[in-house]
């Protein structure tokens, strides 16, 4: 089943299909380590819902929801 | 020889550990030439050679989209330092060696100095290091920057590859990183390119792959006719046809495809994915969704009570009398014994001295904070803060890391606006040190009970209380706007690394503390000294240069006069008013002290009752309240100022920051006065 990342829930995993959003904004996600086939595990969205932290290619990450949308995932 | 070495790696690192262990105490600090990013350059120590060590903004990628990608990426191309070298957290290699696998294309020598190796075998995680450099072509030097452990290799290594590459021999070779297909279309470009341009000035598969990736700084710079940029879009377009994506997507998957190929050969990571580590196990506790805030407020009040609370004014009475007393008593001695003449006498003791003693008071009680914040920062809190308060700020249109600065500027806006540097975003930056002063500060407190006891004695603290929501309400309304017109942009992604918690080093945080005191003590100094020497030479002397009893007479009286009427429809526009404003400018306390002198009472303090029956005669309730207004948001006193200048590097933009505050100020007092006025108060 294919979701956003903003889609996942705390402790569920996917692996990245796809990386859109404007120019700087990709860039960011990918310099960042998500790009195709990495896999990434949601841990816990922030106290007041947003940014969520997500563990990519062995680091903790935060990201805003709406940069997260950008991100398609593949349920794994 | 001499040789500089240029030091860049991912944040977190532990680059900054590294640079001081390299260079100790010959480190000197500047600015890349016209922005606000610091630049630290230093000597190697330990070394004969003349050898310069440059460190570079902690960046993750060489992509041209953040001010330190972008300083470090000229500096590299442009500079050609003798060797790169790339400090690695061997705890999170993979996504550390994407900088390097761009390192490596700009053809300079790279060493990698692979941090944080305590950490690796702590985890039990095998790393097999000789198989790590020979995939990657390039020498690896294990590191434990913390202990100082591998730098004397490190250093050796690189002094070995920079003298090999003087002599002639360059390393030159480029990775392995992209298949055929891509490979055919990174040649091509490149020999189009060397068809039409004689002399590149850098590498040239570089600058292929950055042609190919439609970089706009790079083309700008080289200037190409637009025959070859077609042709160079053409092949672009075939690339992305052919691999179904765009180009930078393609690049950018290739390089961590190639990474992850070498992390599965060279790592092996006892614990597996999801597992929790010690770090995970704070954040259970530390984010958790009931008992973030609490902590966190817990956290920021500990922090706030002891600088400036009981600790913090302890320091500064301590200086004050240490300089207001004891110095000024030795040397006032002195100047007696010497015969001094009056001028002199006051110039040294009320105009130098309390000058200075005005700055320094606040030394002690910043290094504290400093302290602080440095073990927020190495621990690891800061970015749980930020990532916290996030959501927050987001309204702002800034982002949770404009949270410790604002925070901060409700006790001193100076370690406030400098604490800014964590923001890496430079509009972030500039808002946030607009907004700052609007956070009422410690020294405004006299002036708000002053004028609350005086005219409003019966709910006090509810007049006072408003009065600081006011400034967070207009920062927020100024945030909005400015953030809708001068500082308008695309909001920059919030990607943050939440890096694991560790223990701050005793040195690391004594040398963070410093390094920012440091700057505070010589630069604010400086501005500060001279403004209170100004501004003391104004309200002493007349115009003709006669020192003057009454205070009317001064230069400052007169300007007082002068510029009274501006305050007319703010309901303050007697001079006396007018100068206090003027004076509260060399501290804000000044203000109650000016008015005391002003009218007639000599010194007072802001619980005098004589002080408080002057004031009832020239002030209305309504009045009272448009002036407290006032003074809370107009520009910050000189410490502040001189402050705001170093952090924006600007004076367009320091001017810009103080005038809209005053403007600000003004606006929110008339507003307050006439609709008052109308409402009959």
């Amino acid at each position: 089943m294919s979701k956003t990342l903003k889609g996942l829930k705390p402790g569920e995993k996917g692996i990245v299909t796809k990386v859109s959003g404007g120019t700087a904004t990709k860039r960011r996600l990918m310099d960042m380590g998500i790009t195709k086939g990495a896999e990434v595990l949601v841990r816990k969205v922030a106290p007041l819902g947003d940014p969520v932290e997500v563990k990519v290619r062995g680091y903790e990450l935060s990201l805003r929801k709406a940069d997260a949308e950008n991100v398609d995932v593949e349920l794994s | 020889m001499s040789f500089r070495f240029a030091l860049v790696g991912n944040p977190n690192s532990g680059k900054t550990s590294l640079f001081n262990e390299i260079t100790g105490n010959t480190q000197y600090v500047g600015n890349w030439p016209g922005v606000t990013v610091e630049k630290k350059e230093g000597r190697a120590k330990k070394i004969k050679d003349d050898v310069k060590i440059i460190d570079l903004p902690g960046i993750y990628s060489l992509s041209p989209y953040t001010l330190e990608e972008i300083i470090a990426r000229d500096y590299l191309v442009d500079e050609k330092p003798d060797v790169v070298i790339n400090i690695i957290d061997a705890t999170n290699i993979e996504r550390n060696l994407y900088l390097t696998t761009q390192l490596v294309e700009l053809g300079l020598p790279v060493v990698i100095a692979l941090n944080m190796m305590d950490e690796v075998e702590a985890a039990e995680d095998k790393i097999d290091i000789d198989a790590l450099a020979k995939s990657l072509g390039i020498p690896i030097i294990p590191t434990i920057a913390t202990k100082g452990r591998g730098v004397n290799e490190l250093m050796q290594k690189s002094l070995q590859i920079a003298q090999t590459a003087a002599v002639g021999s360059t390393t030159g070779k480029s990775l392995d990183i992209f298949n055929k297909g891509i490979g055919k279309y990174i040649s091509e470009t490149e020999s189009a390119l060397a068809a039409h341009l004689q002399d590149i000035p850098f590498n040239p598969r570089w600058v292929a792959l950055k042609l190919l990736e439609g970089d706009l700084k790079i083309i700008d710079r080289l200037n190409l006719p637009g025959k070859l940029l077609q042709e160079i879009g053409q092949r672009r377009d075939m690339l992305e046809e052919e691999y179904g994506s765009d180009a930078e997507t393609i690049i950018a998957d290739t390089r961590y495809d190639f990474i992850s190929g070498i992390v599965k050969k060279t790592i092996e990571r006892k614990r597996s994915q999801g597992a929790l580590s010690t770090s995970d196990k704070i954040d259970k506790v530390v984010t958790n969704r009931l008992l973030a805030i609490p902590l966190f407020l817990a956290v920021m009040f500990v922090v706030f009570k002891i600088t400036f609370g009981a600790l913090g004014s302890f320091t500064i009475d301590w200086v004050d009398v240490l300089i207001n007393e004891t110095i000024a008593g030795t040397i006032s001695g002195w100047l007696e014994a010497a015969g001094a003449t009056e001028w002199l006498y006051a110039l040294i003791i009320d105009g130098i001295l309390a000058g200075l003693s005005s700055i320094l008071v606040f030394v002690p009680q910043i290094m504290i904070l400093f302290l602080f914040l440095a073990f927020l920062e190495d621990s690891g809190y800061m970015a749980r803060a930020a990532f916290i308060m996030d959501r927050l700020f987001k309204r702002l249109g800034l982002s949770g890391k404009s949270f410790i600065p604002m925070l901060m500027g409700f006790g001193c806006s100076v370690p406030a606006i400098m604490a800014t540097r964590t923001l890496e975003n430079e509009k972030d930056r500039r808002l946030t040190i607009i907004l700052t002063p609007f956070m009422s500060c410690g020294a405004k407190l006299p002036i708000y009970a002053l004028f609350a006891g005086a005219f409003f004695a019966n709910n006090q603290s509810l007049v006072v209380f408003s009065v600081y929501l006011l400034g967070i309400v207009i920062a927020i309304l100024s945030g909005i706007i400015l953030r809708k017109t001068v500082l308008k942009g695309e909001p920059a992604p919030f990607l943050m690394e939440l890096p694991p918690y560790r223990i701050p080093t005793g040195k690391g945080l004594l040398i963070h503390m410093w390094d920012r005191g440091k700057a505070f003590i010589k630069k604010a100094g400086t501005v500060i000294f001279a403004a209170a020497v100004f501004i003391w030479f104004f309200q002493t002397f007349d115009f003709s240069l006669k020192m003057v009893e009454d205070p009317a007479n001064s230069i400052l009286g007169v300007i007082g006069r002068g510029i009274a009427p501006i305050f007319s429809p703010l309901g303050f526009g007697d001079w006396k008013s007018a100068v206090a404003i003027f004076t509260g400018l060399l501290a804000k306390e000044a203000v109650v002290t000016t008015m005391g002198i002003l009218h007639g009472l000599g010194e007072v303090t802001e619980s005098s009752t004589s002080l408080i029956g002057a004031m009832q005669t020239y002030f209305t309730p309504l009045k009272a309240y448009a002036f407290m207004a006032f003074t809370l948001l107009y520009m910050p006193c000189i410490a502040a100022f001189g402050v705001i200048k170093r952090e924006m590097n600007s004076w367009k933009w320091t001017w810009f920051a103080v005038g809209f505050q005053t403007a600000v100020a003004w606006l929110v007092a008339f507003v307050i006065y006439q609709v008052g006025s109308l409402l009959g108060f």
